[in-house]
């Protein structure tokens, strides 16, 4: 993992990069169902490993897959980086221990959605009671911010898909980009760059 | 553009049913064993990417139109506050699920199964919309032409 991690940051071609945070994203996926959290293993897998590096790669074919060089590096991003890692570290010398009876999570609620979710809700796993019973505000919040993320995506770079009547600009374009690809296959199916 | 590709769309051809039955087993037995509406809303959409990725997002676009995925969007968020809004009617409080049956074990049953099928849809609509948006930006190709080296 490490070492995944030490060649995303190293490597200048984003493709290699797109394709090592994938295998980052599963090696963590990994962790977690050591750690028993078969639930979050599940999303990571599925949402880290899978969607994340198809959606990336989209944005690769939209940019670049080369990372631009900086020619000077600065220090006061080395500074800044060293500086909040630093305090991150700090933070974690507080933390209880992995395991730990006493640590403070499984002091508070924790044994009441062990005790009485089977009661009280119903179905054997726990982790989805607690999402969509216990914590059912929170977890209409988050389906807020998947929705809002897709707006925000549609909103930024959709509106060329939008429109589908036939005199629009959209339209037109669309056409045209639909033309020029069906003259660009027939010439000769080739990699090459389309400026959009 | 279709990649000609024999192996890989009759794979792709056998898979895809398999993932999205999958994506079902994982929305509606979340329950009992690991997943939910979160993971089962991607599973689903992965289905409909992997189509687009080897037939092309065009024939994609015939399965599911834009329009159908973000209408897909919208209801999910809307049944699940949909479900929130029901139960305030029925006397009890925001996502209360208790009051939605006779017994309140039916009740959290019910209600957690529709406000879980609105998060896979709300997941499953934006992660479609989201994929179709970014290929469909450039040109209307594979988001993958230059990463594509065979």
């Amino acid at each position: 993992m490490a070492g995944t991690a030490y060649w995303l940051v190293k490597l200048r071609n984003l493709f290699a990069v797109v394709m090592l945070s994938g295998i980052y994203s599963l090696f963590a996926a990994v962790l977690y169902v050591v750690m028993d959290a078969v639930d979050v293993a599940f999303t990571e897998a599925a949402v880290g490993a899978g969607i994340s590096t198809v959606l990336m790669l989209g944005t690769l074919a939209m940019t670049a897959d080369e990372e631009k060089v900086h020619k000077k590096p600065s220090p006061f991003a080395l500074v800044l980086v060293l500086v909040t890692g630093g305090v991150l570290v700090y933070g974690t010398f507080d933390m209880p221990r992995y395991g730990d009876i006493n640590a403070p999570i499984h002091q508070h609620v924790a044994n009441r959605y062990i005790e009485k979710s089977g009661h009280e809700v119903g179905p054997p796993n726990i982790v989805t009671s607690v999402l969509a019973s216990y914590r059912g505000f929170d977890t209409l919040g988050e389906t807020a911010v998947v929705f809002t993320a897709a707006i925000g995506v549609l909103v930024i770079i959709g509106r060329s898909k939008g429109s589908t009547m036939p005199g629009s600009i959209n339209a037109r374009r669309r056409r045209e980009d639909e033309d020029a690809n069906q003259a660009e296959n027939e010439a000769a199916p080739k990699d090459e760059e389309t400026p959009s | 553009m279709m990649i000609e590709k024999v192996l890989l769309r009759v794979i792709a051809k056998l898979l895809i049913p398999l993932i999205l039955l999958f994506a079902l087993y994982v929305q509606f037995h979340g329950d009992f064993g690991p997943g939910g509406g979160f993971q089962a809303g991607v599973i689903f959409a992965v289905a409909f990417i992997l189509y687009a990725l080897i037939f092309g997002v065009r024939v994609a676009r015939k399965t599911i139109s834009s329009a159908v995925s973000r209408t897909i969007l919208a209801l999910g968020v809307l049944l699940y506050g949909g479900t929130g809004i029901v139960t305030m009617l029925l006397g009890g409080e925001f996502l209360n699920y208790n009051v939605l049956a006779q017994t309140h074990y039916g009740g959290q049953h019910l209600g957690i199964f529709l406000v879980e099928l609105g998060v896979g849809m709300t997941v499953t609509g934006a992660m479609i919309t989201i994929f179709y948006t970014f290929s469909g930006h450039s040109s209307n190709e594979l988001p993958f032409r230059k990463g594509d080296h065979s």
